[in-house]
């Protein structure tokens, strides 16, 4: 009886594992570090640059970017917002949404929390998995987001990405396998450059997902010592009164 | 002074008169385990609840506009707005770990069995009050989650034949999830059913206090005074409230005073579990997308449906059983019954026998039994239902039930180990 429970168990362990793995689209790991503040400055600066003629975001105010970043007030209103921004306003664009929402199929999500949405390992792969695409209304698709609405708003960093295919000997039959991206070269980036560029992006969405989150670890960590300390008395406490008992 | 401080308020309140009853003479049995922390803990995430959550309402708008960005600046302008949301959010999960936890224990020890029938019924009450007030505060945040378990959850009752469509109509308030859904649960969420919930367990604990409380051996501490001298007898050492001892003609055996040896063991228990909230609340306040689920953090849009809708974990074994059963009706009366079976426990066990130390090994694996299944079907309630699942769901579903009707047939006549004289 043990054996089958155990059995059922186990069954229901892995498969649950297997669901919990997500997409079946491989996606690489984001190389982000909260604590780089440069890393989260050009995030930012590509962020206003790229995103936020269509994206927002709606909950993040300028002057909790500058703050957290490390940005002076003036450096930061001067590089990176609005001209007719104040440095207490949301990160919000003046595009018409409704015209958005119809030339691209859908209202371009605000991007505040999309990182806690989606994660940052499906960001990163996602905008470097765009792949010239002359069926797809803006010419490019994407293996992560298949049929994606959005056009390949990096294009001029990245060049015009194809997906590669090679002839190669599978089971002794020489097929064509798809090997990945690649691009033509005319981006002003290298591939590296280019992932380090999405990288730094993707660690800024992280940080606007959670400006909070680099406060609560180091608030953690003491609330933690102080935890174990009290749980060390409270345990000499508790034995103490107890000799009573034994 | 304050001992004439202390007699001005005694004259007028018998304050030191029901301290001495229920907390500094209130005879506890000495061999309380680990399983015991449960209840003091959940008294503890309690008082976390209501305290968040009354800061928390300070800054949530209850609207359908307004709801979700005011959690978000909740999390960003408010001081320790995120702090106290986690603390919220974890709060509510830890507390149905620390209940599920605490009804084990009862099951484990025959807690539920007689004199102690009304004091389960209490804890029943409360589990299903805070139930209602965890799908209610789930839905505040209005995030894609909360808009899409909550729409779910109330077509559950839509099943029901001739009032189904009314009903949902009625608890929505609307004929779809909106606004007025949300602002009335927002209204029963902080006002009604937190109060309900206190005073349930005021009563749960006023009806502990009658009967005293079990423990892991299930035998009792208060025993008739026929006058023989009990050795090696701990209780001897202190005082206890006469209404306990009924003026000698009771005697309290291997007990000790609830205040200061459980107070200052309970702390330790805090403590312990303030180390896990913690770690969760400062480094993994998601929970693994468990406490705070992904969709969750994109507001509701009732045009978009997410892929897979899965109510939160401490629904999922209830939900998993109203899966498993093709029909929708008899799914719903079977996810019901499975609290109700719960509910009858004093009734369905008939053994004299309390804990599970003295009883049958069949008995032992029938407990075994029942967590095995309620975990496989809190797994499988999170999981999209194929028809693998489905039909392990089915199985577990069956086996859940299957424990309850066993217990009934071999409780009566089991084959029980004898019990010991006193405490080990």
């Amino acid at each position: 009886m043990l054996k089958q429970l155990l059995s059922v168990l186990a069954l229901v362990a892995s498969s649950a594992a297997l669901a919990a793995g997500g997409p079946a689209v491989h996606l690489d790991k984001a190389p982000i570090d909260l604590h780089d503040k440069e890393s989260l400055q050009r995030g930012a600066k590509m962020f206003q640059n790229y995103c936020l003629g269509c994206h927002q975001m709606e909950y993040q105010r300028y002057s909790r970017t500058f703050r957290d970043l490390g940005i002076p007030d003036e450096v930061g209103m001067q590089e990176l917002a609005f001209t007719a921004n104040k440095v207490g306003d949301y990160i919000k664009n003046a595009a018409p949404k409704a015209d958005l929402a119809k030339w691209f199929g859908a209202p371009p999500p605000d991007l505040t929390n999309v990182a806690r949405v989606r994660g940052p390992d499906w960001l990163y792969t996602y905008l470097r998995s765009f792949y010239a695409d002359p069926t797809r209304p803006f010419g490019v698709n994407n293996d992560v987001f298949p049929l994606v609405g959005m056009p390949h708003v990096l294009q001029e960093l990245q060049g015009v990405p194809y997906k590669k295919h090679e002839t190669r000997l599978v089971d002794g039959v020489s097929q064509e396998v798809y090997v990945g991206i690649v691009t033509d070269g005319s981006g002003e980036l290298s591939t590296e450059e280019y992932d380090r560029a999405v990288a730094d992006l993707v660690n800024y969405l992280e940080y606007t997902g959670e400006p909070s989150k680099l406060e609560s670890h180091s608030l953690g960590i003491k609330v933690m010592i102080f935890l174990l300390i009290f749980f060390v008395l409270a345990f000499l406490l508790k034995k103490e009164y107890w000799k009573d008992v034994h | 002074m304050f001992k004439n401080f202390m007699n001005w308020i005694e004259y007028r309140m018998p304050f030191m008169e029901k301290m001495n009853l229920h907390v500094m003479q209130y005879p506890a049995p000495k061999n309380f385990n680990f399983w015991y922390f449960f209840g003091s803990l959940a008294m503890l995430v309690l008082v976390n609840q209501i305290l968040t959550g009354i800061w928390l309402t300070m800054n949530f708008e209850p609207s359908a506009e307004r709801a979700f960005a005011s959690v978000e600046y909740i999390m960003r302008d408010v001081d320790y707005g995120w702090l106290l949301r986690y603390m919220h959010s974890t709060g509510a999960s830890a507390f149905f770990v620390v209940v599920y936890l605490h009804m084990l224990r009862g099951m484990m020890y025959g807690s539920y069995q007689k004199p102690r029938e009304l004091l389960w019924i209490f804890g029943m009450l409360i589990f299903l009050v805070l139930m209602a007030e965890a799908f209610m505060g789930y839905l505040l945040p209005w995030g894609q989650m909360s808009f899409w378990g909550a729409q779910v959850i109330i077509s559950i009752f839509g099943v029901i034949p001739g009032i189904g469509d009314d009903l949902t109509l009625w608890i929505r308030g609307d004929y779809v999830i909106s606004g007025a859904t949300l602002n009335r649960f927002f209204a029963l969420h902080v006002i009604a059913l937190p109060l309900v919930l206190v005073i349930l367990v005021f009563l749960h604990i006023i009806a502990l206090h009658e009967v005293g409380s079990n423990n892991p051996d299930g035998i009792d501490v208060k025993r008739p005074n026929d006058g023989t001298k009990i050795d090696n007898n701990v209780s001897d050492k202190f005082t206890f409230h006469e209404y306990f001892t009924k003026g000698g003609k009771k005697i309290i055996v291997d007990a000790i005073p609830f205040h200061p040896y459980y107070t200052v063991k309970d702390i330790v228990g805090v403590v312990g579990f303030l180390l896990v909230f913690c770690a969760v609340i400062f480094f993994a306040p998601e929970g693994g997308g468990f406490f705070l689920e992904p969709p969750n953090f994109e507001p509701a849009n009732p045009m978009k449906t997410p892929d897979h809708i899965a109510p939160v974990w401490y629904f999922t074994p209830f939900y998993a059983i109203l899966r498993a059963v093709p029909d929708q009706l008899f799914g719903a009366i079977f996810m019901f019954l499975a609290i109700i079976f719960l509910a009858l426990l004093p009734w369905l066990d008939r053994c004299p026998v309390r804990s599970v130390r003295y009883r049958s090994t069949f008995h032992k694996w029938n407990l075994v039994n029942f967590c095995v299944s309620f975990v496989v079907l809190g797994v499988l309630g999170v999981l999209p239902a194929t028809p693998t699942y489905t039909l392990i769901a089915q199985i577990a579903s069956f086996t859940y039930f299957a424990f309850f009707g066993l217990l009934w047939l071999y409780s009566k006549n089991e084959k029980t180990k004898p019990l010991p004289v006193r405490l080990s």
